[in-house]
């Protein structure tokens, strides 16, 4: 169970309601080079069953993330995920270089979804290559034995593709998926709800197609694990995920109707997988993918796909 | 600092109409007996499958120690959740996180405070009357709404006042007007040595600059749509400059509600200014 980027804040914050140092990992926002001030507001704009937000990932730089933030995680034994973000891939290197010797980071995960300065604004995780080359010059930045995973968005033509290609580049573990692009608008004022007109869609409005996304890069990459999330509100949303193929589940928004939520759905998958009659989580990975009958995968074969 | 927050499924204990607006008690140990004025609770609404998925924000009016502690609030229906929320009734369950936010400083000294509500913002000042009459400080209160059933809390505001000025838009109540215009005139006869403030973001900015006019410390507590009220959404920002001068987007859920009025960039709320901390091509520190 983790934290969703840019959705467990410090980690200070959901501290004073559980013991952060029990998660698989906290996962940051996404950390960017530079100080970022972030997008106007109105940033957020609640929806069906979902949330529209514009943040601009608001953050206090590398710099301040490596003194102030991180050190806190840290000391307190905290498994942690640096999400980095930027805007070329000279700046994702150089963040991963800068976080290369900081103690205490468990895994970078590279937020593909910002805008490539260098192709007119088009997002990283739209575009296989740019994404690979991303991942690839992350992966040979990043100490050895820290796994580099990149974080997809569902908004592309063939997700299948897109994480193949960072796979390629040397991707470790996949994340999917970050929010696709909505908007609405106020009819009372008439103007877009939010400062930025659009945001990204988060919440179960969302989990069909994060499931789908997962089903799909499950069934072509079954050797990848996958950290699955978008709309993971309880037990069961979670235990829908690693039927679909995910090896991990992060929760995000529901942090912010439930700061408990991660305890809680820890405890309900458990409940879940114990009364199927699993012993492991691992054993339940993908398993909606083989007809009924088939009985669960033997060892060997799970091995692989949870490596 | 903040009272570290807890979360509690409340019952219902009340509800009641006062004027334009609904109260609502709910037993909530644990909340109550950590709240400061000026804090607030996060409102689950809609009930357990709703798709309504971020809490609501509410200040908290009354503590009473009652059941083991209930908290009082009060509030206006805005749309589907605040709806929700005034359909409740005696018994009903009610999720509530709290106490949320940094609470209002108090002067270590008696002085003479002016207490400024607009609208339903007048709930959060009663309990702050209090704590500050507690130190032995005078109170005079200046509420303002568009029209007399949108004023809170008046009687209760003459009880506990040395003196209370009301203000009507409509002049249903009190004077025409707003309290910005009458707020001059107070200062000055009760020769104020601080003011509080709690309303429309529109009403803060005037107060603060009729508080900088004299010279005199100004504490506003600001609304800002809020996603988790427990700082880790980030959509509740607005800028407020610091103690070294520098303008930081500040979440008004943890580093607020309440802030030093002068601090807030009220004009460019709204806005990243150019010169805030991370602004597009502005300032890196
Ligand atoms: C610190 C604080 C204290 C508050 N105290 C009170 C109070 O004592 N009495 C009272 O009547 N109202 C209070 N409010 C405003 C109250 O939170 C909103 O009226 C309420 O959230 C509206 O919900 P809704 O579902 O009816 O409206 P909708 O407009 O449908 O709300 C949709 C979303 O926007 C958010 N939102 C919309 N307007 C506001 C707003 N003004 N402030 C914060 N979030 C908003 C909601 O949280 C929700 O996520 C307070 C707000 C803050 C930030
Ligand atoms: C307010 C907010 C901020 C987010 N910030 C980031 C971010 O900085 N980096 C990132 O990779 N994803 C970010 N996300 C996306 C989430 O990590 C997650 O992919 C998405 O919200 C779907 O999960 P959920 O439905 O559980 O929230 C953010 C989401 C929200 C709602
Ligand atoms: S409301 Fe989420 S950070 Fe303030």
């Amino acid at each position: 169970m983790l934290t969703a980027s840019g959705c467990g804040g410090t980690g200070r914050e959901l501290a004073q309601f559980f013991d952060v140092t029990r998660l698989g990992a906290f996962v940051t926002r996404s950390i960017t080079m530079a100080p970022r001030a972030g997008r106007p507001t109105p940033r957020m704009a609640e929806t069906p069953s979902g949330l529209l937000n514009a943040v601009g990932l608001q953050g206090p730089g590398v710099e301040a993330f490596l003194t102030q933030e991180l050190p806190w995680l840290a000391e307190r034994g905290a498994r942690t995920v640096v999400s980095i973000g930027g805007g070329t891939v000279a700046e994702y290197t150089a963040l991963a270089r800068r976080l290369a010797d900081a103690p205490g980071v468990t895994a970078v995960e590279v937020n593909l979804s910002c805008p490539n300065i260098e192709d007119r604004g088009r997002v990283f995780a739209r575009d296989g290559s740019s994404a690979a080359e991303v991942v690839a010059s992350v992966r040979a930045a990043t100490r050895y034995d820290v796994p580099v995973i990149a974080k997809l968005a569902s908004d592309v033509a063939d997700i299948v593709a897109v994480a193949r290609s960072c796979v390629d580049g040397g991707a470790d573990a996949l994340a999917m998926i970050n929010t696709p692009v909505g908007m609405s608008v106020d009819v009372d004022s008439m103007r877009p709800a939010l400062a930025a007109g659009t945001g990204g869609l988060s919440g179960p409005a969302i989990r069909p197609i994060a499931v789908r996304c997962v089903w799909q890069v499950h069934a072509a990459l079954p050797g990848v694990p996958i950290i699955g999330m978008g709309g993971v509100t309880s037990g069961r949303d979670a235990l829908e995920f690693v039927l679909a193929g995910a090896c991990a589940v992060a929760v995000g928004s529901a942090l912010f109707h439930d700061p408990y939520a991660c305890p809680r759905i820890q405890r309900e998958l458990e409940e879940l997988l114990t009364e199927r009659g699993f012993d492991r989580l691992a054993d339940a990975v993908g398993l909606a993918h083989h007809p009924p009958g088939s009985g669960p995968r033997g060892r060997t074969d799970l091995e692989e796909s949870s490596l | 600092m903040a009272a570290s927050p807890v979360q509690v499924t409340g019952t219902v204990l009340t509800t009641r109409r006062v004027d334009a607006y609904h109260a609502l008690t709910v037993v909530a140990p644990g909340v109550a007996d950590r709240t400061r004025p000026g804090h607030f609770v996060g409102v689950a609404v809609g009930g357990p499958s709703t798709s309504m998925l971020t809490r609501r924000a509410f200040a908290i009016h009354d503590v009473k120690p009652d059941y083991g502690g209930t908290v009082e609030l009060v509030f206006t229906v805005r749309g589907p959740g605040t709806a929700w929320l005034a359909d409740l009734r005696a018994r009903d369950t009610l999720d509530l996180v709290g106490p949320l936010g940094r609470p209002f400083p108090l002067p270590r000294d008696p002085c003479t405070c002016v207490l400024v509500g607009g609208e339903y913002g007048s709930a959060s000042l009663f309990a702050l009357a209090d704590a500050l009459q507690q130190r032995g400080c005078r109170i005079d209160f200046v509420l303002g709404a568009p029209s007399a059933d949108r004023v809170f809390g008046a009687l209760r505001a003459r009880r506990m006042g040395e003196t209370t000025t009301l203000t009507t838009e409509d002049g249903s109540i009190g004077m025409r007007g707003k309290v910005t215009d009458v707020l001059p005139g107070v200062i000055a006869d009760t020769r104020a040595d601080v003011v509080y403030a709690c309303g429309p973001m529109a009403m803060l900015q005037g107060v603060t600059a009729v508080a900088v006019e004299f010279d005199i410390p100004v504490q506003v507590a600001v609304e800002e749509a809020m996603a988790c009220g427990i700082g880790v959404c980030m959509t509740c920002v607005l800028p407020v400059i610091g103690d070294d001068g520098v303008t930081r987007m500040v979440r008004a859920c943890t580093d607020g509600p309440v802030f030093r009025g002068e601090r807030v960039r009220f004009e460019d709320v709204g806005t990243i200014p150019f010169d805030a901390l991370g602004a597009p091509g502005g300032r890196h520190v």
